[in-house]
């Protein structure tokens, strides 16, 4: 047993884990790891300080209560389910809120440029679904400043020895091997099924490698991408989900998509202007008259309707995304009172997002990074023009499902090896390619957390499965490895050899087109057979692809040709989803099943996958054996609500959100209400 | 959601937008270097990634050839990454803020090279690794004794904030390591950006307590002596960080420390 346990093999090799994706969870789980002395293989599509997660703007939720509100993470917990309309997990959600405030002050440490009081303490602001400041921000960068902050602690474990079990450091050998452009391709599964390291590729070599790892975490970010233009980065392809749930990974709760209501349309990317616009004080509006011709600022105070702060008097333009979503959407495309367009003479799917009373040195001290990015790409100044913003599909609440081990006071066991677990032993997964912390709505500023606390769990989890491995990938035998890159150099060879007409961009487009259409803010379920039916034609179509590209270094087409393949996969697994779904909750809206319905579908959506012939299916499962360290785990799609009991969300009302937690009488709060009438507000 | 879709295959507008780009298969081939243009059709909004991804769609020359479609990097497309920097029309500059309307008002063909200042991965793509090697040599990061609570960070004042966040903003694009003269194959100049992080991490309460290991590395070959005060890194920093004022910091702190080291020790 302490054999595979053992740093070194008999012959000196290093055994180590892989983790694949450098976002804050990867790289948290890395430092995580790092710490406690398990070495790590680093794998990313690009250099990690690229990562997607550099594009988070507006900040990272910690109850700290430096504001003298009251704020403690029982009401963080409490709003964070409550806007997540009651679909998440409770005891991991408890745990994330009980840790917040302990990694904000981590990333401080770091050396994260937070913006700060007076006093020289933490400064935090307002985001959705919450009336208390919760929110550490770095100007309207955030991201990239906790990505960095990580990234250079990563860095400092690529300069680290190894050292073996007896304190002798193993030459040449760090702690953090980063593999830098490369591809995760597919995990090596032994006999009984288990992780016992991965197949990748080098982007510009195109050689493919098998490498083993003791266990594996996927940190691969969300599949924004699926959606063809969206708030996300380009290689936000949801890839290596869909490659492990290909290998047998349970997807969940795929259907739960959020669409962000304020973005700058563009051909290329959908810009975010994140919702700390609206934390700070932005106000969105429309004109009263819908053929209004006078320019945003021209319009006067009493020709416009304010109207998410008519309609939520109590969170105003504060209500969560979901919502707000839905209300920009019904503005512009059902009541057509969208920003009048006097060259086009039409109304444009735009509303007014206005920052414009708000003096300019503030918004330059804490909002500059998003009103330059308005500036340079609308060629409009924000600091006098109120912004023209649109919905846009931003963040994906579902994800791998990953299971966890509740601990006596309702959070997680700590370093318990079921957490961030995959069904797949020996697979872990973290970050927004996980399904655990936001139900069916996110809280805006709650990602960059529940990233970031993932990785501090799932590094720990990782290390104990490890020390209680039978067997290292090391003493296995070396066919297992052969085998998987074989299969994979073949894969990649057949699609080199594609030769027909369809060109894989092109298809990417039009899927995307098909799902940004019919699969985002409302969902139809006659629409979304059709949407089923497209996807069978696109993969239908994917057999024809022609691959143009045949060069042996850096061929991005033919990455992306197996990209477009797990984009298929992934966009049918959300549609189908959305299509059984019959109820309305948080960001998943059918106008013709309005209401959330509990007893239904109080339960997470288990995705399984099936294939027939060239098109892929979904098999749902309502629960899952797995094995673990010896032990068969039974588990099922039952929504822990030990912690917050279900009830009805009304962000009309002024702390509704939190109601229980800070013993306010609001309406619901008992717990008595039953779900009938949430979705009203729909 | 129905928005309407800005870019169609086929020709709306009639306007349309000329790309010359060079090319070159790999660092070893340099027989492939080439120059190819496509026209693609103009769309709103156009910036000079969405124009890339219109060939891709369609990898066809204006000779009526079809190619393999162009290599380039990106990733955020709202210019944060620091991905897809290149030459644009002849300037080092992030392509994703590149606006077509304003590069080529009058269909003025946009020409894109990659940059010159670091070894070619192929078409578009560069090898920039050595920006990050030098982060590891100049120890870019606080000496963090480990994740455990141990509660909030120093305090520091708005104003230290206020100056250390503008530098923490390089996003290792490269820009400034193109335009400066003193970065060139003959030379190891560190160069701009590493030496701007270096001023940031010494600048920390925390992180100043190793300033001279960090200073150390800066004072011999290829450090900040190296600097030939040209200021043509700070002209073309899409993040407008101060190099200038970063390297005339540092360099004072060297020359401190090259006279007062022993004593300070
Ligand atoms: C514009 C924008 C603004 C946002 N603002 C906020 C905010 O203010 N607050 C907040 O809390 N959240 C915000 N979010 C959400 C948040 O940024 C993301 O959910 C989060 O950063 C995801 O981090 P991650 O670590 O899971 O993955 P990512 O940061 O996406 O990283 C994924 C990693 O996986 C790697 N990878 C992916 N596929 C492969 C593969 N096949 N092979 C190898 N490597 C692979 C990538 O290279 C990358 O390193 C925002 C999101 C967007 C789009
Ligand atoms: S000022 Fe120094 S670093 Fe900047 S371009 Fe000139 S020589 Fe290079
Ligand atoms: S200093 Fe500026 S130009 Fe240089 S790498 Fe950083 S962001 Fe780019």
């Amino acid at each position: 047993m302490a054999k595979a346990a053992s740093t070194t093999t008999e012959s000196g090799k290093v055994r180590r884990v892989i983790v694949v994706g450098g976002g804050l969870a990867g790289l948290t789980t890395v430092i995580k790891l790092c710490e406690a002395g398990v070495p790590v293989d680093l794998f990313s599509l690009v250099p990690v300080k690229r990562s997607h997660s550099v594009c988070a703007q507006g900040g990272i939720n910690a109850s700290v209560n430096t504001k003298g509100e009251g704020d403690s993470p029982k009401v963080h917990l409490e709003e964070t389910v409550y806007g997540g309309d009651f679909l998440a997990n409770q005891p991991p959600v408890k745990g994330m809120a009980d840790a917040a405030p302990g990694i904000v002050f981590m990333l401080d440490r770091m050396g994260v440029p937070f913006n700060r009081t007076s006093e020289g303490l933490l400064d935090f602001r307002r985001f959705g679904g919450t009336l208390f400041h919760r929110t550490a921000f770095a100007g309207a960068t955030t991201g990239q400043q906790l990505l960095y902050a990580l990234d250079e602690q990563v860095r400092r474990y690529e300069t680290v020895d190894v050292e073996d079990d007896k304190g002798i450091i193993v030459r040449g050998e760090k702690m953090v091997r980063k593999f830098e452009f490369w591809d995760f391709l597919s995990i090596i599964q032994d006999d009984e099924g288990r992780a016992r390291g991965i197949v990748a590729q080098d982007l510009k070599s195109m050689q493919i490698e098998s490498f083993p790892g003791d266990a594996v975490c996927l940190a691969t970010g969300g599949p924004g991408i699926v959606f063809g233009r969206s708030t996300n980065s380009v290689i936000n392809t949801g890839t290596a989900a869909g490659s492990v749930y290909r290998q047998g990974a349970c997807y969940a709760n795929g259907e739960a998509i959020q669409v962000h209501p304020t973005a700058i349309p563009g051909a290329d990317k959908l810009r975010l202007i994140s919702e700390s616009a609206r934390g700070e004080g932005g106000r969105v509006w429309v004109p009263k008259d819908p053929k209004e011709k006078r320019r945003g600022k021209d319009v006067p105070e009493k020709d416009r309707e304010y109207f998410l702060e008519d309609k939520y008097p109590g969170y105003g333009n504060l209500v969560p995304r979901d919502i707000a979503s839905r209300e920009l959407f019904l503005k512009c495309f059902h009541e057509n009172k969208g920003v009048f367009n006097s060259k086009s003479g039409k109304n444009e799917l735009e509303v007014y997002l206005d920052l414009t009373h708000i003096p300019e040195p503030t918004l330059r001290r804490k909002l500059a990074g998003i009103l330059e990015i308005y500036e340079k790409f609308v060629g409009e100044d924000p600091y006098h023009n109120p912004m023209r913003v649109f919905p846009a599909v931003h963040y994906s609440m579902g994800g791998l499902w990953v299971d966890f081990e509740k601990s006596a006071d309702g959070g997680l066991v700590k370093g318990s090896p079921r957490n961030q677990s995959t069904n797949i032993e020996g697979l872990y997964a973290a970050g927004e390619c996980d399904y655990q912390y936001h139900g069916a709505n996110r809280l805006g500023a709650n990602s960059l957390l529940s990233c970031i606390y993932a990785g501090l769990v799932t590094g720990p989890a990782m290390a104990t499965y490890r020390a209680n491995l039978a067997k290292s990938s090391w003493d296995l035998s070396s066919s297992l490895f052969d085998k998987a890159e074989k299969r994979e150099q073949q894969n990649y060879d057949a699609i080199l050899k594609m030769d027909g007409g369809e060109n894989p961009y092109v298809i990417h487009k039009e899927l995307g087109d098909t799902m940004l259409r019919d699969v985002t803010i409302e969902r139809h379920n006659g629409t979304l057979e059709k949407v089923l039916e497209k996807i069978g034609e696109y993969e239908d179509r994917y057999q024809k692809i022609g691959v143009t590209d045949t060069s042996p270094r850096a061929n991005q087409g033919a990455q992306f040709v197996r990209h477009l393949k797990n984009m298929l996969v992934i966009a049918r697994v959300i549609a189908t989803g959305a299509k059984n779904r019959d109820e309305s909750r948080g960001a998943h809206f059918k106008p013709e099943f309005k209401t959330r319905d509990d007893a239904n579908w109080l339960r997470t959506t288990m995705a399984l996958y099936k294939e027939d012939g060239s098109r892929s299916e979904v098999n749902f499962v309502r629960a899952l054996d797995y094995n673990l360290c010896g032990k068969p785990l039974h588990v099922t799609d039952e929504v822990d609500i030990s912690l917050v009991t279900p009830r009805a969300r009304k962000y009309e009302q002024a702390g509704a959100a939190s109601a229980a937690a800070t013993n306010t009488k609001a309406d619901g709060a008992d717990g008595k209400a039953s779900g009938k009438e949430a979705g009203a507000s729909a | 959601m129905a928005q309407e879709t800005s870019s169609k295959t086929k020709k709306s507008s009639g306007r349309t937008v000329r790309l010359r780009v060079h090319r070159q298969d790999g660092p070893h081939a340099p027989e492939t270097k080439r120059v190819e243009e496509f026209e693609i059709d103009w769309h709103p909004q156009m910036n000079v990634i969405s124009a890339l991804m219109e060939v891709q769609r369609n990898p066809v020359t204006v000779e009526g050839k079809t190619v393999a479609p162009i290599v380039w990097e990106s990733v955020c497309l709202e210019e944060v990454c620091g991905s897809c920097t290149m030459l644009v029309n002849g300037k080092v500059r992030q392509s994703c803020t590149a606006l077509i309307d304003l590069l080529s008002p009058n269909g003025e063909v946009v020409d894109l090279a990659p940059m010159s200042k670091f070894p070619l991965v192929r078409d578009l793509q560069v090898d920039r690794a050595r920006m990050f090697d030098d982060l590891k040599k100049v120890k870019a990061w606080i000496q963090l004794d480990g994740t455990h609570e141990l509660g909030p960070g120093p305090r520091q004042s708005p104003e230290n904030q206020e100056e250390a966040y503008p530098l923490s903003r390089c996003m290792t694009c490269g820009c400034c390591m193109e335009a400066c003269p003193q970065v060139h194959e003959g030379s190891n100049f560190i160069g701009p950006a590493a030496i701007s992080q270096v001023r940031l991490f010494n600048l920390h309460p925390s992180g100043k307590m190793h300033a001279a290991e960090r200073l150390e590395t800066l004072m011999g070959e290829g450090g900040v002596a190296d600097c030939g005060k040209a200021q043509n890194c700070v002209e073309v920093c899409p993040k407008e960080i101060p190099l200038v004022d970063s390297i005339a910091q540092v360099s004072r702190q060297a020359t401190k420390q090259m006279l007062f080291g022993w004593l300070l020790k």
